[in-house]
């Protein structure tokens, strides 16, 4: 961030940029937004057919993808919409869709937890992977 | 070399030609009577190509200020207009404009609000917009809309300023009867204005920003808030600079506020708006007979010119606050309130009463403004005592 912004909360009314403007590009990846959340997206990774519609949809950018292949979420970001689970597609071999919303709001986590609440077996694997 | 034409036409008219000489990259506007014919005559402007603008016919008024706020934002000189339940219905984007420090020029023509519903003038609409954090101006002529809409640009894009603003006149009064005016020529108004330099452009892609932030959640709105009234407290002294100057070139000195026979006036009248005429003209009269009688005229009314109009009518003996709106329920209207406060720190208490007159284009005769005259004098020879806000003319 070239933006110096570090003593933001001392600033005095001159020191911001008028009209609140930003005068910068793409620092909104600092905010870290988790805390917004009260469910979070879990992906199975056996069901998950990487159609990637999660990937289109999600209006935060919040999907990770590398490859060309869904890897799981970014969760400092992810404000917890459920946008991705309505859109991830039923899976006909496993009769279920690949992600679901689940309890646990912003904090990461712990391992287990997923299969703790009845999520779907692999989420917790998918969600350490991004870390 | 300077060169100047006396036209005779509409005041709208005028406006309009300041419009197209101050060079807009966009026009987004939606017609209202008695503001219609400024849009006529500059989607004229666009078909014709004497103007090189993206106008947009939009769909309402909410859309036309929202329209402007995002083509301001992206870094282009913006002018829209409007009038009374239009500009009404532009008030949540008003505060927008002002919020995001975005130039934006606003032609009103002050009218009537409903209900009931009534086309003509008064200054119900532009009262209601005087919190919004816009500089507003006020025309008594057809010369003074044309004048005044040509420095609004150069007083809105100022680095120092960057704040909208409202040029006014008067609904039918001013914007519609013929009077004569001399406009400058092309070039000298477009070197006056000059070229808009954005700050902050959404369109400047080596120097990305973003607009619209939130400040909320102990964010610093009120630090923004303060910013924004330092802007405006400080943009009297621009705009003095910049009517100077704009007063060297075309030859028409004027000020924020301007006395007529207040240097030594015992009865004072404070008024603004086309109004300002019939006093002037009744005051003349009651000098010739031997009655110093003085008129206060108000041209910038926010940032509102407290030191001028104190300094003005410490003199007096009595004066008499014109309001062509009213604030109702209080103890007057908008005007009253300001003027009185703005004499409460004089250390001698200057009598001051309330007219509110003219609502909805009722007629404003020489001889209501006589009678204004003559309270005032029997105020200041202590015949009467100061009365309760009245309702001038009213049967």
């Amino acid at each position: 961030m070239k933006w110096d912004i570090s003593r933001v909360n001392v600033w005095g009314a001159e020191e911001f940029p008028h009209g609140a403007v930003i005068p910068e590009a793409g620092n909104s990846v600092y905010y870290k937004v988790s805390g917004w959340r009260s469910q979070r997206p879990c992906r199975d990774e056996e069901a998950c057919t990487q159609c990637l519609l999660c990937w289109a949809y999600c209006p935060d950018s919040s999907v990770v993808v590398k490859n060309g292949e869904v890897v799981g979420f970014d969760y400092d970001h992810c404000k917890g919409c459920g946008i991705c689970a309505v859109e991830c597609p039923v899976n006909r071999k496993f009769g279920r869709s690949a992600i679901e919303m689940v309890s646990g709001g912003s904090d990461l986590p712990e391992p287990g937890l997923g299969d703790a609440n009845g999520t779907p077996a692999g989420a917790a694997a998918a969600i350490s992977e991004v870390g | 070399m300077v060169t100047q034409k006396t036209v005779a036409t509409t005041g709208n008219l005028f406006v309009a030609e300041a419009i197209r000489q101050a060079l807009p990259d966009v026009i987004p506007v939606y017609p209202i009577t008695p503001q219609t014919t400024v849009v006529e005559e500059i989607a004229k402007f666009a078909a014709n190509g004497r103007i090189d603008a993206e106008y947009v016919a939009v769909e309402s008024e909410h859309s036309a200020m929202s329209a402007a706020i995002g083509a301001s934002a992206a870094g282009v000189r913006v002018v829209t207009a409007t009038a009374s339940q239009g500009l009404a219905l532009m008030w949540e984007e008003l505060y927008i404009a002002s919020g995001m420090r975005l130039p934006i020029v606003m032609f009103n023509a002050n009218r009537a609000l409903s209900a009931p519903i009534n086309i003509h003038c008064d200054h119900s609409d532009i009262m209601g917009a005087r919190d919004t954090g816009w500089l507003i101006l006020f025309a008594e002529t057809a010369q003074e809309a044309y004048d005044n809409t040509l420095v609004s640009f150069r007083i809105a894009e100022h680095p120092d300023v960057l704040l909208p603003v409202m040029t006014t006149a008067d609904g039918f009064i001013t914007t519609h009867t013929v009077d004569r005016a001399d406009t400058l020529d092309d070039e000298t108004a477009r070197a006056f204005v000059g070229k808009y330099k954005p700050t902050h452009a959404l369109l400047d892609f080596d120097n990305p920003v973003s607009h619209g932030a939130f400040a909320g959640l102990g964010g610093p709105y009120f630090e923004f808030k303060q910013q924004q009234r330092r802007a405006i407290d400080g943009s009297l002294g621009i705009i003095k600079e910049i009517i100077a100057e704009y007063s060297a070139i075309s030859g028409r000195p004027f000020d924020v506020v301007e006395g007529w026979g207040m240097e030594d006036a015992d009865v004072a009248i404070v008024v603004i708006g086309s109004t300002a005429g019939n006093v002037r003209h009744v005051a003349r009269r009651l000098r010739a007979q031997g009655i110093k009688a003085g008129v206060l005229k108000i041209r910038v009314f926010r940032p509102f010119p407290t030191a001028g109009i104190r300094d003005a009518l410490k003199g007096a003996k009595a004066v008499a606050v014109l309001d062509r709106s009213d604030s109702p329920g209080a103890e007057g209207g908008p005007l009253y309130f300001e003027v009185k406060s703005a004499l409460y720190d004089l250390d001698h208490r200057v009598p001051v009463v309330n007219y509110v007159y003219g609502l909805g284009g009722s007629d404003v005769r020489t001889e209501l403004i006589e009678r204004v005259y003559k309270d005032l004098g029997d105020i200041a020879s202590g015949a009467i005592g100061p009365f309760d806000m009245t309702y001038l003319g009213c049967r």
